[in-house]
């Protein structure tokens, strides 16, 4: 969807932590797996000082902006703080969603009403055929996009380049991002992980220009190329951020402007959106832009907020000529009366990113997926595929809980990716290795003797093994990473850990010779 | 007052002396401590990675052991999250334990909380010098909410300097078993968090999650920092002459 978008980054110093050692990358099993991407992010000081820099930011000003609104509560001057408002958003996705058949017949049934063409589309191949015929009968051979994250989803830029379509996209990060042959690391940032002196290279190459650093210059250098492109189009193709049921307005918002320009300067918009951006009313839809737009860049509202009801009337002075909004279900119905069903309240706004301490070491291309971060691993597993994708509720989370803090939708994120990891285990693919352990210990230990003796025998094991050349061990040499084998928990734990020397006697026992001998301590 | 101690395996293992600190400080009070000799582990690592016939088991053994205390106090913030917050959620389709899960969840409480909340102290009469830094873990802060009752009993220690860290929201990147699933991220965390502690100039770091400090101490042994890591209970008797 088009959303409030945030500028790349300039780098900082460069860190000073010794940083896992990059030749463990292919050590990491042979699979495209999280853990090999991830590796390949953490071997990347430029990515990382980029992310991290860009998340801070973000993650202050949303910070900001939700204290703010606590404050201006106080004052009665909003209708309630951030816990209220997003408790007021959890109650109108569910209603939403709960009944979204209902709410996409009226949707649907207003935006035909207003003159606009409604389509739906299973999947990336309808999507696809839909908007290739649209382009190929109209003889379309420009189309200007919006920053959407659905398109991304159907990969459509593919889809009408293979049939002579030639997409530009208008979104600043976006087109750094095409040009750079890539896909979006951030779902409101997608260039989040570039710097400066890369963004110039980039668009330099582009125009065959050297182009200096500085954010107005290479800002007017996109401007003016974009500019003749809006021109030229044939066709706009944006996101939504939100469709309005009653009035079937389509809801888009920017920091550019470009959402404007591509939604009204060619003859025909296309707006791809995903069946789950559905809100009732306009009254709901001011809370959902207060929501976005504090917790995605910190703003009390985005620069621009479209909003599109039907194409251009009689006697209008602008807009498209046709309309067509085009529902994706693109997997989203089947998650529909689960227990992950609360993520589709999700309004993309990627305040859950910003705060994830693992997004912010790997940046997104890691999750391997159009979505990053918690939403991402949470999304991607329902959406891609289980069996592909398990592995990132498996090991992209440490269960810090940031992301379920400031999620604007109050979307339980730990909760669900703890749901996708015991589906993991009832299906039987838990392969890090842990499974027999983590089994072996609760059948064990709810024997408390079992426990003891495995206490005692464990610490054993440990201060013999620190004592000699052990992994680890006060004698072994650091070792290199390598994946968790069967019988390498403890190996991966000393994989750039020591492991402190066990006591010499478990508190159980300590506690057992206090009773014994007077209360004098050890 | 009688407390029974809910020690946590890892601290069990790697840290009896934060154990035996609490303990000290408790009796010191005038609790009555005891200890159930059948205490095992909570069944978090369990519940985390998604084996929850597994976690049930041992949350049914935590049950049975700990039924009928009046205060279990624990020196892990994480864990006391686990009784307080899951435990009536794991046995939520099982009315007999649901009950007993929720009259355990209002008497379990983590040690500084306790201290802070259920008894009214925040001077122990400890002093110990040094600059220390403390490291607000995840469950503690997100699940629990307790952030103030350990800084409240740190802030009345002579001679400790506390300083703020510049993330200490950040998780430390342990994480249960994500720290051996992703070991080399998890290790990248640890260094921004002890980058963290190293630059405000901290030569202790303390917490109240032993499998935190467990992650870090590691990490920060294998680069050679010059950090003390201290469990919050550990600092607080040795300050007060208690070990
Ligand atoms: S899951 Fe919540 S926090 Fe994350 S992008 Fe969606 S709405 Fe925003």
């Amino acid at each position: 969807m088009t959303t409030p978008k945030r500028g790349p980054q300039t780098a900082t110093a460069p860190r000073t932590a010794a940083t896992p050692r990059p030749e463990a990358a292919s050590k990491a099993g042979s699979r495209a797996s999280f853990r090999r991407r991830a590796l390949a992010a953490l071997g990347d000081a430029q990515l990382r000082r980029a992310v991290r820099i860009s998340v801070d930011e973000a993650g202050a000003a949303r910070n900001q902006a939700v204290a703010q609104l606590v404050a201006l509560a106080r004052e009665g001057l909003v209708r309630g703080d951030f816990a209220a408002m997003r408790h007021r958003a959890r109650d109108i996705k569910a209603e939403t969603i709960g009944h979204l058949d209902l709410y996409l017949a009226q949707a649907a049934g207003a935006i035909r009403q207003r003159g606009g063409t409604v389509h739906f589309a299973a999947g990336a191949a309808e999507v696809g055929a839909i908007v290739r015929d649209i382009a190929l009968t109209r003889g379309v051979t420009l189309a200007v996009k919006g920053k959407s994250m659905a398109t991304e989803e159907v990969g459509l830029n593919a889809a009408l380049e293979s049939a002579g379509v030639q997409v530009v996209e208008t979104d600043l990060g976006e087109y750094i991002i095409q040009l750079a042959g890539e896909k979006p690391s951030h779902i409101v940032a997608p260039a989040i992980h570039k710097s400066r002196e890369e963004i110039a290279d980039l668009l330099g190459r582009a125009t065959g220009r050297s182009l200096p650093t500085d954010t107005p210059t290479l800002a007017g250098v996109a401007r003016r190329v974009l500019r003749e492109k809006f021109l030229q189009a044939g066709m706009g193709i944006s996101g939504a951020n939100f469709v309005v049921a009653e009035t079937g307005t389509v809801c888009l918002v920017t920091n550019e402007g470009n959402g404007r320009l591509t939604t009204s300067a060619p003859s025909v918009h296309v707006a791809v959106v995903g069946i789950e951006k559905l809100v009732p009313s306009l009254e709901d839809l001011a809370l959902f832009l207060s929501l976005l737009a504090r917790s995605s860049t910190g703003q009390k509202i985005s620069v621009y907020t479209h909003l599109i009801t039907g194409p251009r009337g009689p006697g209008e002075a602008d807009g498209p000529d046709e309309l067509h909004v085009i529902f994706l279900d693109g997997g989203r119905s089947s998650i529909l009366g689960t227990e992950f069903q609360d993520v589709l309240h999700c309004i993309r706004c990627g305040a859950c990113l910003d705060q994830c301490p693992v997004y912010r070491q790997l940046g997104g291309h890691a999750y391997g997926g159009v979505y990053s971060g918690p939403i991402g691993a949470v999304l991607t597993p329902l959406l891609g595929g289980f069996a592909e994708n398990a592995d990132l509720p498996a090991e992209a989370c440490s269960l810090c809980g940031a992301c379920g803090e400031v999620c604007p939708s109050a979307i339980p994120l730990p909760d669900l990716i703890l749901a996708h990891r015991r589906r993991m285990v009832r299906e039987g693919r838990d392969h890090s290795g842990l499974g027999l352990p983590l089994r072996l210990a609760a059948a064990a230990w709810t024997r408390p003797w079992v426990y003891r003796a495995s206490a005692r025998l464990g610490r054993a094991v440990l201060r013999i093994a620190r004592g000699t050349g052990f992994p680890g061990g006060a004698a072994a040499p650091a070792t290199p990473a390598g994946p968790v084998s069967p019988a390498g928990p403890l190996a991966a734990w000393l994989n750039g850990r020591d492991l402190p020397p066990p006591a010499s006697k478990t508190f159980h026992e300590l506690w057992r010779e206090r009773q014994q001998h007077g209360r004098d301590g050890q | 007052m009688r407390v029974a101690l809910f020690i946590t395996c890892l601290n069990d293992i790697f840290m009896p002396r934060a154990g035996l600190g609490m303990v000290h400080i408790l009796e010191r009070l005038g609790i009555d401590v005891t200890f159930p000799d059948g205490h095992t582990c909570c069944g978090q690592p369990q519940w985390n990675s998604g084996y929850q016939a597994e976690a049930e088991a041992l949350g049914r053994h935590f049950l049975d052991v700990f039924e009928g205390a009046d205060y279990v106090v624990s020196p892990s913030g994480s864990c006391t999250a686990i009784v307080r917050h899951t435990y009536p959620e794991m046995f939520r389709d099982d009315p007999g334990r649901l009950a007993q899960a929720r009259a355990l969840a209002p008497r379990v409480y983590e040690f500084t909380e306790f201290l802070t909340e259920v008894l009214g102290t925040e001077d122990l009469g400890a002093s110990l010098k040094g600059r220390a830094a403390y490291h607000a873990s995840c469950h503690m802060t997100r699940m629990l909410g307790v952030t103030e009752p350990p800084l409240k009993l740190l802030r009345q220690v002579r001679g400790l300097d506390l300083v703020p860290l510049a993330h200490p929201e950040l998780c430390c990147g342990f994480g249960g078993t994500f720290a051996v699933k992703s070991p080399e991220l998890s290790v990248a965390m640890g260094d921004d968090k002890l980058e963290d502690v190293v630059s405000s100039g901290a030569k202790i770091l303390v917490g109240a999650d032993p499998s935190c400090l467990l992650h870090l101490q590691g990490r920060a042994q294998r680069r050679g920092l010059p950090l003390r890591v201290m469990h919050v209970a550990e600092l607080l008797a040795e300050g007060a002459g208690l070990l």
